[in-house]
């Protein structure tokens, strides 16, 4: 009996530390963003139909806003385009969108045949922007508080249970809508 | 002749994967250091949409993206600490196969030196303990079977 008392307990502890390592390894939806709590970075990108026209983040600043990465060959985009339809026609926050390497032909029709639920989309095309966001996976969902700092990134396709937890709810201390 | 085609198929297959393996990375920097030092900082970052590939090893195309930046950096004249730092700054450090020694990754250095200690102390006991048994028994071995 004492002879396997030490290896058991040795084998059980080991099967827990790698059980928890295994449960909580980086998943790809909880993995925080780098960029929380930190200075949105800055970008100056032409806008979706109408390439002569720039986006600057400096004309976003002042007031808290969402940026959405999109592509129109990101499953999971289609996924939550309903949401997002929803979020755009309640109106509480500008919804910025980034077409992430796309074809801003394809990207037009995806939005004249589902909807367009954007303020503003901004084309980044070699995915310079996406890379300063730490952005590893479209979509990926940023709020920008009204001092432009990162407080909060969703992995994933939006629902309304993530919107209003983690975005509406953060707007209360996140400066004027 | 069905056959035939088989073989084609199964050759451009053949084909297309040697190709890739080989022609993920192509790039080409202007002199022998940088062109080194690009090697190397490519094989340390992580390619985050497929976790367990460095970015140097990865066909995706934000592992492409990363890839630029490192060149583009490296053309720019920064130097190793700030490329690494600049990845870390917007991946956060899961980006790096090989995590900082601090804080909460350290125990990620510590812990298989512990277990490495744990394993010697039993080995020690063991060997201490057996040693014991023979010292305390002088007792004749018997004679082994094919002896009788």
């Amino acid at each position: 009996m004492n002879r396997f008392l030490i290896p058991a307990t040795v084998f059980l502890a080991l099967a827990g530390i790698l059980y928890v390592g295994v449960v909580h390894s980086p998943n790809k939806s909880t993995m925080q963003s780098a960029l929380l709590g930190k200075q949105a970075p800055a970008f100056n990108l032409p806008i979706l139909g109408d390439p002569a026209r720039k986006l600057s983040s400096t004309e976003l600043a002042g007031r808290p806003w969402v940026l959405n990465v999109w592509a129109t060959w990101c499953v999971a985009c289609r996924e939550e385009h309903a949401t997002l339809l929803e979020i755009a026609r309640a109106n509480q926050l500008p919804l910025v969108g980034l077409d992430w390497r796309d074809q801003d032909d394809e990207a037009l029709r995806w939005l004249a045949e589902l909807g367009n639920p954007y303020t503003v989309v901004a084309v980044d095309r070699e995915g310079r922007t996406a890379i300063n966001f730490g952005v590893y996976g479209a979509p990926e969902t940023f709020f920008i508080d009204a001092n432009g700092r990162v407080q909060y990134r969703h992995v994933g396709a939006m629902t309304q249970e993530v919107w209003q937890r983690e975005f509406i709810g953060r707007l209360s201390h996140a400066g004027l809508p | 002749m069905n056959r035939m085609r088989i073989r084609a198929v199964l050759a451009a297959f053949t084909l297309a994967f040697a190709l890739q393996a080989a022609a993920i990375d192509i790039t080409v920097l202007p002199n022998e250091e940088l062109q080194q030092r690009y090697e190397a900082l490519t094989h340390e970052f992580r390619c985050m949409q497929c976790q367990n590939n460095s970015i140097a090893d990865s066909p995706v195309s934000l592992a492409s993206d990363l890839r630029r930046d490192v060149k583009e950096q490296l053309l720019a004249g920064k130097t190793d600490d700030e490329i690494r730092a600049s990845m870390v700054s917007r991946y956060g450090n899961v980006i790096l196969f090989r995590p900082p020694m601090s804080g909460g990754t350290l125990w990620i250095w510590i812990a298989p030196l512990l277990v490495l200690l744990g394993g010697v102390w039993v080995a020690v006991r063991i060997v201490r303990r057996r040693a014991a048994l023979v010292a305390g028994d002088d007792s004749v071995l018997p004679p082994e079977d094919g002896a009788r």
